[in-house]
C-alpha cells in the first residue's frame, strides 16, 4: 500500500502534496476574501444606511438558505457566460473558460462572506458600548476607534464562530472537485480508476482531511490565548 | 426572443420540484435514522466507560471532521474494491447510490447530532436530576422523565440547524447520479444550457429552508408553552450555525 501512497515511482504521493497545497491555496485564499466580505456584510448590517442593510440581509439570507454546490455551479457556469458576453462586446467570438480555481475561490469566497457576516456582526456586537464612549471622549476618531478598540476586541469574540467556520471552508473544498481542479478528491478518483482500487485512495483524502481539520483545530486555542492577551484573568 | 427561452426552461419547474421530493426523501429518511443513532452515541460519548467513550469520540472525530463528498464517494465508489463486499448480501443494497446516500447521511448526521445531543444532556441544570433523586426516583427513570425531555428541548434549536444543513448538504447526491433537486437542474442545464434553471433551483431550496424553519419554529414554540406566555425563541435563521 505504502507504494501506491507513497513518493516512490508507483507511488501517488507527489500528486497529493501537490493536491494538498491547493487545497490550502484555496481555502486561505477564500478565507481572506470571505473575511473581507464579512467585514463590509457586518458593517452595512450594523450600519445606518437603510439600503446597505437591506443589500446584507438579501445576500446572507439567499448564500446560507442554498446549497454551497449550486453557489459552485453557478459561479462557474455563470463567469464564463458573463466573461463571454464581455468579449463579444469587445469583438472577440470565442469560447471562454475561467481558471478553476478563481472560480472556486469565488464561490467559496461569497459563501464564507455570508456565514461570516453573522458571525462579525454577533462579535461586534458584543464589544462593550462604554468603551467606544470612552474611546469617543479621548477624542479618537472614528477609524482609530475602530483599529484600536472595535477590531482587536471583536476578533476575540469572533474566533470560535470563525474556527468554525474555516473548519467548514476547509471540508468545502472537496466540493471544488466538480469543477475539475486537481485537489484531492479529483487526484484520489484518477488514482482510484488507474489502480483499481478506490476506497484505498478515497479513504487518503479522508486522512488527509482529518489532518487539516485536526490541525486547525489544535491552532485554535493558542489562537484564543492570543485573542485574550489583554484581558484580565481572574 | 428572450423571455421565450425563459418560458421554456420555466416549463422544466415540474421536474425541479419532483427533484425536491427526492432530496426531501433522503433528507427526512437520513434526519430519523441519524437521530435513532445519535441518541445512543451521545450516550456512550458521556459514559465513563472508556470502551465506550473511545470508539464514539473516534466515530465523531472521523465524521465531522472529513468532508461529507469523502465519505458518500468511499461507500459509493470505494466499497466495490473489496470482493467479499461485492459477493456479499449486501451487495444489492450498497450497489444503489440512493442507499449509499441515506447511509453516509446517516452516519454523518448522527455524528454532529450526537455532539449537539452531548452538550444538552451536559446542560441539563444540576438541581433537577438531584430533586428527583430525592423523589426516589431511579437512574432509569430520571433519565425518561428528566434527562432526555429537558435535553430534547435545550437541542432543538440546534437540531434545527441540523436539519437546514442536511437539506443544503445533500445536494451531493448529484455526483453519485441521484436526480434529487440538483441533479435534475444539472441533467436539464447539460441539455439546454439555461442558466436560469440554476435560479430556479436556487428558489426551490430558498422555500425549502424558509418552510422547514417555519415548521421547526412551530415546533419550538409549541414545546415550550408551559414556558412563557409568548414563544420562547425565534424561528432559527437558516444555517445560523455553521457546520464544523
Amino acid at each position: 500500500m505504502l507504494d501506491l501512497i507513497g513518493f516512490g515511482k508507483t507511488g501517488w504521493g507527489n500528486q497529493y502534496a501537490a493536491a494538498l497545497l491547493l487545497v490550502i491555496e484555496l481555502a486561505v485564499t477564500s478565507f481572506g476574501f470571505g473575511f473581507v466580505l464579512g467585514l463590509l456584510g457586518a458593517w452595512a448590517k450594523l450600519g445606518h444606511s437603510r439600503a446597505a442593510r437591506r443589500l446584507a440581509d438579501v445576500y446572507t439570507t439567499i448564500i446560507r438558505g442554498v446549497p454551497e454546490l449550486l453557489v459552485i455551479w453557478i459561479v462557474f457556469f455563470g463567469s464564463s457566460i458573463a466573461l463571454q458576453k464581455i468579449f463579444a462586446l469587445l469583438g472577440h467570438d470565442e469560447y471562454v473558460e475561467v481558471d478553476a480555481f478563481w472560480s472556486g475561490v469565488f464561490a467559496l469566497s461569497i459563501v464564507f462572506g455570508a456565514f461570516s457576516t453573522e458571525v462579525l456582526r454577533g462579535a461586534f456586537l458584543a464589544v462593550p458600548k462604554g468603551q467606544i464612549e470612552a474611546a469617543k471622549a479621548c477624542g479618537m476618531s472614528k477609524v482609530l476607534i475602530f483599529r484600536r478598540i472595535q477590531f482587536p476586541q471583536m476578533v476575540r469574540f469572533a474566533i470560535p464562530g470563525l474556527s468554525n467556520l474555516w473548519l467548514s471552508l476547509l471540508k468545502d473544498t472537496s466540493l471544488i472537485s466538480v469543477v475539475a481542479l486537481d485537489e484531492i478528491i479529483r487526484v484520489s478518483r484518477i488514482a482510484g480508476e488507474a489502480t483499481h482500487q478506490p476506497f484505498t485512495f478515497y479513504f487518503a483524502a479522508a486522512v488527509l482531511y482529518l489532518g487539516l481539520t485536526t490541525v486547525s483545530t489544535a491552532i485554535q486555542r493558542p489562537l484564543e490565548r492570543w485573542a485574550d492577551r489583554g484581558v484580565r484573568r481572574v | 426572443m428572450e423571455w421565450s427561452l425563459y418560458l421554456e426552461s420555466l416549463q422544466k419547474f415540474p421536474d425541479l420540484v419532483r427533484g425536491a421530493g427526492l432530496t426531501l426523501e433522503l433528507v427526512f429518511i437520513s434526519l430519523v435514522l441519524g437521530f435513532l443513532l445519535a441518541v445512543p452515541v451521545a450516550l456512550a460519548r458521556l459514559s465513563p466507560n472508556p470502551l465506550l467513550r473511545y470508539p464514539a469520540s473516534a466515530y465523531t472525530f472521523f465524521f465531522r471532521g472529513t468532508p461529507l463528498l469523502v465519505q458518500i464517494y468511499l461507500l459509493y465508489y470505494g466499497l466495490g474494491q473489496f470482493p467479499w463486499v461485492t459477493n456479499g448480501i449486501l451487495w444489492p443494497v450498497l450497489r444503489e447510490a440512493f442507499w449509499c446516500a441515506i447511509i453516509s447521511f446517516t452516519l454523518n448526521t448522527a455524528a454532529y447530532q450526537a455532539e449537539l445531543l452531548r452538550g444538552a444532556i451536559a446542560a441539563v441544570p444540576h438541581g433537577e436530576i438531584e430533586a428527583a433523586r430525592a423523589c426516589g426516583m431511579n437512574k432509569f427513570l430520571i433519565f425518561r422523565r428528566i434527562t432526555i425531555p429537558r435535553a430534547l428541548r435545550l437541542a432543538l434549536p440546534a437540531l434545527g440547524n441540523e436539519m437546514i444543513l442536511m437539506l443544503k448538504s445533500s445536494a451531493i447526491v448529484s455526483t453519485i447520479t441521484l436526480m434529487d433537486l440538483m441533479g435534475t437542474t444539472r441533467t436539464i442545464y447539460a441539455r439546454s444550457l439555461a442558466l436560469e434553471l440554476f435560479f430556479y433551483a436556487g428558489v426551490i431550496y430558498l422555500v425549502l429552508t424558509f418552510v422547514l424553519t417555519r415548521l421547526w419554529g412551530m415546533l419550538e414554540w409549541r414545546l415550550s408553552r408551559h414556558l412563557a406566555l409568548q414563544p420562547m425563541s425565534r424561528p432559527a435563521v437558516p444555517g445560523e450555525v455553521a457546520r464544523a
